[in-house]
């Protein structure tokens, strides 16, 4: 049977930006590679769940396999929770299969809502990063389809040049059909957790020194705050409880109750419930919510990896111009200048960010296109202002640049190609691997094509 | 208890096997593909800590039929439920033109179905225990010329499990007709229309609460029983002027 493409409007996260693409639904490694045979002159895609937030994912004039209904776990060893599965099974799945059995994703995202595809092309990163690195490092074996039709199972020892380039590879190798990851064992379904108000940035980066005995850390900072209180915030630290942990009542129920004011973000879809002042109102009430000083309690574990997926399309609520997600990575520095000078412009320009999120890496080299470098993390959210906020973000790259840092290309939709050559040096020896692999360009994106990583 | 579902590379097979894993049920998944059936079968063991075995089987090779579901019971033990849940629309325009590809539409969805009917029936009524469900369309409820090879096949496979039930009645077994309208599967994707598409899973949960609460007729989802209604209720000098 010929493949049955249908035209679609796809996007990212971030709704922006929207793109028509011919799609395919493949349930079957014949299928998948049969739409691949289907593809005439036009270049592919993989598209999981669409939780990247630009343009990565998406490709004018291409066509993209849908990868929902590739979702079969093929071998799970108990002893060693070594987990082999197709590349559309989400975390949420797995979270739902296997915590009832003690084990968890080695690194989650800020949503359930992602593929084991997914987080394999952007290799992401949890709040865990400083402990577990990200999530190619606890990958195996990966089965691609590539370019010519055929499919290849690749791995440290075999081809390891194209599985270098597949951990956080974009979706520009090929098409991933399966891999291997290897679960974490848990003693408990929730978090023993500790939240810590912070005042401003310095205290911060303190208490993020003092943690380094918890496997999981990040921090909420309110970043309409100036002066002062600049990086004023919540500090979230955490592990995996003990098997005889029981729930409390903790800081977070009040943020989930917060955040389920809005059961689904579609009906609030405007672009203008979001502005200034509710961005405020909401960054105010969330540091009210958390008790002044430390803070420790027993909670769920959704509520602690996932607050957001508690509202179903959350993301709508920006309306219909969709929104950016901008996160950076610089390198450590004791005064943390390019932070605060970030913090400070974005405050200035009074393109307020909704949420924003910040977090030191470990010292880990994951080379590649892949995001974490050593250093420290910000990401942030702003309404789509529109060449305003373009402008903003393309004067922070320059800063981000000057300190040797990067932006995360999983949520970008908008880097030069210069900045992004500077940013990740590896990307020649990259091309050269994806060439060798795809040299009719057969995988493409809009996000590749603007950086020059595909023709 | 043992589930044999037959068809299991559908969507909605394969959310319906999930249900009776679910439910503590052991499964064998049979497919035209063996390769798929196994993936399938890993799936639902991995998932639901349970037995799931595979193998192949084709709906129009109708000789291997009663060896096929003699093989499933030695391997599996005694089933207590079936599901025919394969199918294939064809192409209403090729068969037009080609009586061999209507042949092949009509063997698929109604011989072959009949054909595995009979067998698991020849099993269950001596043991006066078992349960069938056969999926059929809505369809089948009323002819038109844009899908009838594939309708009238599906509507044959509703009247032949009528007199089926009819039959086993007596000996305890029950036999569940499920007629669907717009479910979102491979044979849906991208279909254009105003009504709603169930998804799989909430077709495959009300099909296994149907077959437990031992319903004769489901109709899935319910305003198609409405629809159905209608669109019999019209007189054929009418209908036959209509392209719906
Ligand atoms: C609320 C929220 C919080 C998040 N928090 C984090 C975080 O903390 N850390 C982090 O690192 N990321 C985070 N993300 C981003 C998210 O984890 C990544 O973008 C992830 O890649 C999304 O996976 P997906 O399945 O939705 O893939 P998509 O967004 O659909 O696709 C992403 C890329 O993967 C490729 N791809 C998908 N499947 C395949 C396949 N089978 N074969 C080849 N390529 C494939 C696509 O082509 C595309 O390039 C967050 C996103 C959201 C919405
Ligand atoms: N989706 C709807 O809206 C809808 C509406 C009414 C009725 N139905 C019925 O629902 C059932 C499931 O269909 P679906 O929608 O899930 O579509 P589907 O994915 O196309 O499923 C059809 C199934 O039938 C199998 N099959 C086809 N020919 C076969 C053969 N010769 N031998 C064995 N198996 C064969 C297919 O196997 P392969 O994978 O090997 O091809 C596949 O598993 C079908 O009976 C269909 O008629 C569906």
């Amino acid at each position: 049977m010929s493949t049955n493409w249908v035209n679609k409007k796809l996007a990212g996260w971030g709704r922006y930006p929207v793109v028509e693409m011919l799609c395919a639904r493949p349930q079957s490694p014949s299928e998948l590679r049969q739409a691949l045979a289907d593809r005439g002159a036009d270049s592919v895609l993989a598209f999981g769940l669409g939780r990247s937030y630009g343009d990565v994912g998406l490709l004018r004039h291409g066509k993209a396999i849908l990868t929902e209904r590739l979702d079969r776990m093929l071998a799970f060893d108990p002893e060693s929770g070594w987990l082999r599965c197709e590349a559309g099974v989400g975390l949420a799945e797995i979270i739902k299969v296997f915590l009832p059995r003690g084990f968890f994703p080695p690194v989650v995202p800020g949503t359930q809502f992602v593929t084991v595809g997914g987080a394999l092309a952007n290799n992401i990163h949890g709040k865990n990063h400083h402990v577990d690195g990200c999530w190619g490092d606890h990958v195996r074996r990966v089965e691609l389809l590539t370019a010519s039709g055929e499919i290849v199972f690749c791995d440290k020892d075999h081809e390891p040049e194209l599985f270098w380039a597949t951990v956080g590879g974009l979706g520009l190798t090929g098409l991933v059909l399966s891999m291997e990851i290897r679960l974490t064992p848990v003693h408990s379904p929730h978090i023993d957790m500790e939240t810590v108000r912070v005042n401003h940035l310095d205290e911060f980066f303190e208490v993020s020194a003092a943690s380094a005995d918890f496997t999981h850390t990040v921090s909420w900072i309110d970043c309409a705050k100036r002066g002062l209180k600049m990086g004023r915030g919540v500090f979230m630290r955490g592990r995996h409880a003990a098997a005889d942990a029981t729930l409390e009542k903790s800081p977070l129920t009040g943020v989930l109750d917060l955040v389920k004011s809005f059961a689904d973000g579609r009906p609030f879809e405007s672009n203008l419930l979001l502005n200034k002042l509710t961005i405020k109102a909401f960054n105010e009430a969330y540091f009210r919510i958390h008790p002044a000083g430390t803070h420790r309690s027993i909670a769920d574990l959704h509520g602690f990896f996932f607050p957001l997926d508690a509202v179903d399309n959350w993301n709508y609520a920006y309306g219909s111009r969709g929104f950016l997600q901008y996160q950076i990575a610089v390198p450590h520095d004791p005064e943390h200048r390019v932070m605060r000078e970030v913090l400070r412009r974005v405050s200035d320009t009074g393109m307020a960010s909704f949420l924003a999120v910040i977090k030191e890496f470990g010292d880990q080299q994951h080379g590649g296109l892949s995001f974490p470098i050593p250093g420290v993390t910000l990401a942030l959210d702003f309404p789509n202002y529109g060449p305003a906020l373009f402008a903003l973000l393309d004067t922070l790259d320059a800063l981000v640049v000057e300190a040797g840092g990067r932006v995360y290309l999983g949520k970008d939709a908008r880097l030069s190609r210069q900045h992004f050559r500077i940013m990740y040096p590896e990307w020649e020896r990259w091309r050269a691997v994806r060439d060798r692999w795809d040299p009719n360009g057969v995988f493409k994106s809009e996000l590749g094509k603007r950086l020059g990583l595909v023709d | 208890m043992s589930v044999l579902i037959l068809g299991a590379t559908s969507s909605i097979a394969r959310a319906v096997a999930e249900q009776y894993a679910k439910l503590g049920h052991s499964l064998f998944i049979a497919a035209r593909d063996a390769a798929e059936a196994e993936r399938i079968a890993s799936d639902i063991a991995i998932r639901f800590d349970t037995i799931a075995k595979s193998a192949a089987f084709d709906a129009t090779a109708f000789d291997t039929h009663l060896d096929f579901v003699d093989s499933v019971e030695s391997q599996l033990g005694e089933l207590s439920v079936a599901v025919v849940a394969f199918g294939a629309m064809g192409d209403q325009g090729e068969s037009e033109g080609d009586f061999a590809a209507a042949k092949r539409v009509i063997d698929i969805n109604y011989t072959g179905a009949v054909s595995l009917c009979e067998a698991l029936a020849s099993r269950f009524e001596p043991r006066k225990r078992g349960a069938l469900i056969g999926i059929a369309s809505v369809a089948g409820d009323r002819g038109r010329a844009s899908n009838y090879f594939y309708g009238s096949a599906k509507g044959a496979f509703a009247l032949y499990l009528q007199g089926l039930r009819n039959r086993l009645h007596k000996a305890n077994v029950t036999v569940t007709t499920v007629k669907l309208g717009f479910v979102d599967t491979r044979m849906t994707f991208g279909i254009e229309t105003k009504l709603p598409i169930a998804s799989p899973e909430a077709t495959a949960q009300a099909i296994v609460n149907a077959q437990r609460r031992g319903a004769d007729t489901l109709y899935y989802p319910q305003f198609w029983w409405g629809i159905m209604g209608i669109i019999k209720a019209i007189p054929e000098r009418v209908f036959k002027k209509l392209s719906l």
